[in-house]
Order: C-alpha cells, then structure tokens, then sequence
C-alpha cells in the first residue's frame, strides 16, 4: 500500500482485464493522460501514477541519490508492477518515460508484456552521427535557466489553475498541483532526463515494442525515434499525424488508437 | 457601451502573435517583431515560437505551457526569454489561448517585454537564495554544535550500564544547553554529569561546551562532586558570562558488587534512584545554581547502589515538558520508574519516548536522560576503547571553526 501512496496510482477500468500502466514524462504529472484514459477503461483495468516529485507523489520520499539517474525511476515502475501483482503488464510511457520503460523491462522483463514509447529519445544530446536535438550547450543552458527561472518553473503555472474561473469544472476537475514542481526536483529530474544515454540499452529490449513518434516534436526529433525504432530488436513504427511533443493532449483520439491498434493485437 | 475591436492598433507596446497547431508563427504585430529584432517575412510563416525561444524556454513551452493550455484553455504571466539574431536575450511575460479559426485550432499569445520585472524578480531570488544558505550553514552549525554536547560513545563501564539519550528541541535547528558526559578518572573512578546551561543560541552553546570541557579538566583536581562543582562556579565566574547552569555530578566507584556513589546538584532536579525491589528516591544533595554567587551552598550525599539499581538523571526538559495534559511533571518520571526497570538502555527509550509522546513529538525544550543500572559480575561488557573523546574533540573543533567563520561572517554584514 505505502508503494501505491507515494506514486499516487490511480486505478480505474475493468478489474481483472489486462492491466495497462500510462506513465507521464517530464513537466507534468498523471493528468497529461487524462483525454486518453477513457479509451481504454471499457477492456483494460488503467493504472496511472505519479513519479516521486511530481503531482500528487509523496514529496517526502524524494531522495536525490536515487532520483539521479534513471534507474531510481525505473525500480519506482518495478515497485508499482510489482505491487499491483497482475504481472505481466502492458507499459506506455510518454517522453522520459519510455526510456525508464525500457530500463525496467530490461531489469524485469517477465513484469511486461508490452511497450509503448510514445516520442522517445535514446539521448537528447547530439554525439557524432547521431542526432538528438540538443547540443550540449544546449542542456547546459537549460539546467542553468531553470535556476535563473526559478520562479517560472516554480509558481509560473500556478495562477492558470487555481484562477480559471471561466471553467470552473475544468479547474476543480484538474488536480492544483499539475504541472507544479519543486523548482529543485524539477531540475535534478530535467538533469537525469537530458544527461541520460541509453542508447546502449534499446538492443537489450526482450518485450515486444511500438514506437510513437510525432511531427514537429520540438523534444524528440524524428531522427531520435527512427534510432529507438532501428535498435530495440523487432519494434513497430507508427507515424503519427499529431504534432508538438505532448499528442496524448493535442490529439488524444489519434494518440489512443495508435496505442489501442497495437496493444490490443 | 464597449466597442468590440476589430484588432489590436499595430503600434500598440504589447506584442501579438498567432501560432498555428504546427507550431509556426502565422501572424505578428510591430511590438513583437521589434521585440525579437527581425524582419516579418523572416517571423510570420517562417519560424515556430518554439525557435525563438532559448532552449530552456523551449523544453518549458513543451513540457508545461502547452499541456496547461490544451487542458485548459489559457495560460497566463509565464516568464520566458525571446532571443534575438545576436544572441541577446529578452526578457518577457507570455500569456495564451486557444481561439478557432478557420485553419483549426491556434495560439493567440500575447507578450510583455520584462526587463525590470525580471531583474527585480533575480534580486528577490538571489536574497531568498541567500536566506537559505544562511539557514542551511546555521543548522548545521547547530547540529554541529549539539554533538559537542554528549560523548560520541558512552565507554562501556564494568558491572555498571550506562545509556544517555539527548534530543534538541522543536526541529533541531535552534541550539540549547542540555549536555551529558560520563568519563572514567586516573582513579578508576567514573564520573557522570548532566546538566542545563541557560538559553539558547550560539552563545549559550559556548558555554555549554566551556562547562563540559571544564567538568573533564576540575573533575580531575578535585573528589567530591561538591567540589568539583564549586570549582566550576568559579571557572564561570572568571569566564565572564552572565549565562548560569544547573548541574548533576555523580562519581561512582566500584566496591566487589556494589557501587558508592556520591552525588553532588547544582540546582538541578535530583536523580531518582529504583532499588532492585522498586522502591523509588530522589537521591543527592541540593545546592545553588552554578556561576551566580561567589559563595554557593552545594553538599554531597553518598550512597551504597546494588545489583539491580538503578539511577536515571535528567534535565528540566523532562519534567517541564508539556502537552495537552498539562505538565509531564516528576509524576511522569514517577510513572515510568514505577512501571519497573530492566534495563539502563529500556529506562532511557521509555522515558525519552513517553516525554516526547506527551508533546505530541515536539519537544519545547532540550531533554538530556541518562539511566545507569548496576549489573550482575555475569553480564559484564569488555573493556572500553577510548575512541569517543578523541571524536568529541574533533567535533568540537569543527564547530569552533564554523562557529568563527559565522562570526567572522556577521561582522562582515
């Protein structure tokens, strides 16, 4: 129970279908999946959560050692499968999340039996041939700007949420802490997501895979998601026509038939 | 009666654009093109405002400005920086929605040049940074400090156990002056004390460290708790600090399976003794407060301790403590004593846990306990190695040494 505590995980769906677990990436929290949830509650038993840091967590179990890399976020996603004890499970992860997802089915592949990896990258950073997007100099500046914009990625957010008097439903509907972070968990989070390579481990995937990737990802190119597609062994590539980094909120019906075609095969 | 307007005027000082669902920028006013320094045919349908972002802007649009806007429709007053074609940075406020059109859906955005916001904004963040290191560096001084307080390691003591416990009060980040030690004399001899130095703060922790130190130094020259006392009454004295102390000394020596114990208080609350078949006492003898008067009155009091006695010392803290139930009182100690003593290591949890328990886990005040239990020859522990005071005195140290750069740090402002 104190597992399913500190991740927040919500349950919803058909109990003792096929459990399909939604993990959110980096910025927000659960709610990113929200307008793609319903698509699957009438044949799945979905599982959302949040990361130690983000959402509606448990605050007080962050641990920064942990959390430095990706591994501590990946034996978070061992825990909740472990937990939910309706192994194996089908895994979509959105942006960072899909690589925590390979790392966990590499560790326990026996927990999954299906990937989604919803516009993933292997690495953000630019290394000889292979292009991520980003320059070194780029995370830098990124890691250096979310100290000097301490206040945007604090509370910058804040104000939208609470204040939206105009759609009242929609704000009382939506958890207050979306999209807040702690400035300093965020950073460690946007250093162990953008410093990370794991190029080295997409051959190693032993669960059968899809990729999804977008148009115009300003995040994850589409050189970044044909080189997850080329290296985990046998993966699917499904284009999709939504653009921007975050489909599952800009175009959720496409996002969720894309996902459905594949993982109810 | 409000006009509805048809646009905004093209020279009005608030920059507009629209963004289409691609991302592309498909409309732009004067403000902004000025703004971001470039021509309108190299902005409108040429570039996405993702691009004109620096790059932590960029993740940010991604990762938080666009999912708060899909959710819900706008966003409002985010920092962002525009870069323009040199490089410079501008600093602006961003507020958006969604509005249809006949392309689909697009981002109607509306920017604030921020300069002085901004600069205002890193002054605030730099002396809130400030704040926290200042208060970082004096709880650690703190924690520091209150190590100096107790031994590192109570020395194993043949045929006696002996286990202090020592809790700050509230969170810790605030030094008191409780402090215990027990250390053994040429002699053989061993001697405990627990005591409370007035107030709190760095100064009330130099003297608490000041009579800890000492306590080791006189306990030497002189044998009768009383003496020893008197002797550091007047030490503070001579020290010059206003701040006084209260203070339990004990010496203890071993005589085949008893102990004498001879017992020595400075105004501070007597030790309960529990003899091995229950019965409780307040042992030693009462005197004045330490480092008021030139002449104090202090006595000792000697007493022959068995197997299966046992006698548990403590500061004000304790018996002061309270909580919705008034004060936990002698009553409480009282109340543990009574519920029967196995062990040195058992009285001193019980006591701290049913203290703090009272106060609903926020001590007010220090607590220092320490329970010694006379044991049987059979259960003797090896003997010491005398690691502890060589780690205290590390400590000590440190903390001087931060202590001085703290000071060293105030005169400076």
């Amino acid at each position: 129970m104190q597992v399913l505590a500190r991740h927040n995980v919500a349950v919803s769906g058909v109990e003792g279908a096929p459990v399909i677990v939604f993990a959110h990436g980096f910025g927000c929290d659960q709610n990113m999946w929200r307008l793609v949830v319903p698509a699957f509650e009438a044949d799945f038993q979905v599982v959302v959560f949040d990361y130690v840091g983000a959402g509606g967590s448990d605050l007080a179990a962050y641990d920064r050692d942990k959390y430095a890399s990706l591994a501590g976020y990946a034996s978070d996603v061992i825990e909740i499968v472990e937990h939910l004890d309706r192994a194996p499970v089908t895994f979509v992860g959105h942006s960072v999340s899909t690589m925590i997802g390979v790392l966990a089915s590499i560790e326990r592949p026996e927990l999954f039996d299906r990937l989604v990896l919803l516009g993933p990258s292997a690495r953000y950073i630019d290394d000889g041939d292979y292009v991520g997007g980003f320059s070194s100099a780029d995370i830098d500046e990124l890691l250096e700007s979310m100290d000097s914009n301490y206040l945007g990625w604090s509370h910058a957010i804040a104000p939208a949420i609470m204040g939206n008097e105009e759609q009242p439903a929609l704000a009382a509907e939506l958890d207050e802490s979306f999209c807040r972070t702690d400035p300093d968990i965020a950073r460690r989070f946007a250093a162990a997501t953008f410093l990370a390579d794991n190029r080295a481990d997409l051959p190693r995937v032993s669960v059968p895979t899809l990729v999804l990737q977008c148009r115009n990802d300003a995040i994850a190119p589409l050189s970044a998601g044909q080189y997850v597609r080329d290296h985990v062994p046998g993966a699917t590539f499904g284009q999709l026509d939504a653009s921007g980094h975050c489909p599952h909120l800009s175009a959720p019906a496409e996002t969720a038939a894309a996902i459905g075609e594949f993982v109810r095969a | 009666m409000t006009q509805r307007l048809e646009g905004l005027p093209a020279d009005v000082l608030c920059g507009y654009l629209e963004v289409g669902d691609d991302g592309v920028v498909t409309s732009a006013n004067d403000e902004f093109l000025r703004i971001v320094d470039r021509p309108h045919d190299e902005v409108v349908g040429a570039v996405s405002l993702s691009s004109l972002l620096a790059v932590g802007d960029r993740i940010y649009l991604e990762t938080h400005f666009r999912p708060t806007l899909q959710l819900h429709g706008e966003v409002r007053e985010i920092a962002m920086e525009l870069v323009r074609p040199d490089g410079t940075k501008v600093p602006v406020l961003v507020s958006a929605d969604m509005a249809l059109g006949k392309g689909g859906q697009f981002m109607r955005t509306v920017v604030f040049e921020a300069r002085d916001r901004r600069r205002y904004e890193q002054e605030l963040l730099r002396a809130r940074r400030a704040a926290e290191e200042a208060e970082g560096r004096a709880r650690r001084l703190a924690q520091t400090l209150q190590q100096t307080f107790v031994p590192a390691l109570v020395p194993d003591i043949p045929g006696l156990e002996v286990v202090g416990a020592y809790r700050p009060a509230g969170d810790g980040s605030e030094v008191g002056g409780d402090f215990y030690d027990v250390f053994q004399l040429h002699s053989g001899e061993w001697v405990v004390a627990v005591g409370d130095v007035c107030g709190k703060g760095v100064e009330a922790a130099v003297v608490t460290t000041f009579v800890r130190q000492s306590l080791r130094a006189l306990a030497v020259q002189w044998d009768d708790p009383s003496q020893i006392i008197r002797a550091l009454n007047t030490a503070m004295l001579q020290h010059g600090t206003d701040r006084f102390c209260t203070l339990v000394v004990l010496r203890l020596l071993k005589e085949d399976d008893d102990w004498l114990v001879t017992i020595s208080s400075g105004g501070h609350p007597l030790p309960l003794l529990t003899t091995a078949d229950g019965e409780i006492s307040e042992v030693g003898a009462s005197g004045s407060l330490v480092g008021v008067l030139a002449q104090p009155g202090l006595a000792d009091a000697r007493y022959v301790v068995g197997v299966g006695d046992s006698i548990v010392i403590f500061t004000d803290g304790v018996t002061e403590a309270r909580g919705e139930a008034g004060s936990f009182g002698l009553e409480g100690v009282l109340g543990v004593l009574e519920a029967g003593v196995t062990s040195a290591g058992d009285l001193t949890d019980n006591l701290l846990q049913q203290v703090l328990d009272f106060q609903a886990g926020e001590a007010r005040d220090d607590i220092a306990i320490v329970s010694i239990r006379v044991q049987d020859d059979a259960d003797e522990a090896p003997a010491p190695a005398p690691r502890a005071d060589v780690e205290a005195k590390d400590r000590a140290l440190r903390a001087l040494q931060e202590l001085q750069e703290l000071e060293r740090l105030d005169e400076a402002e």
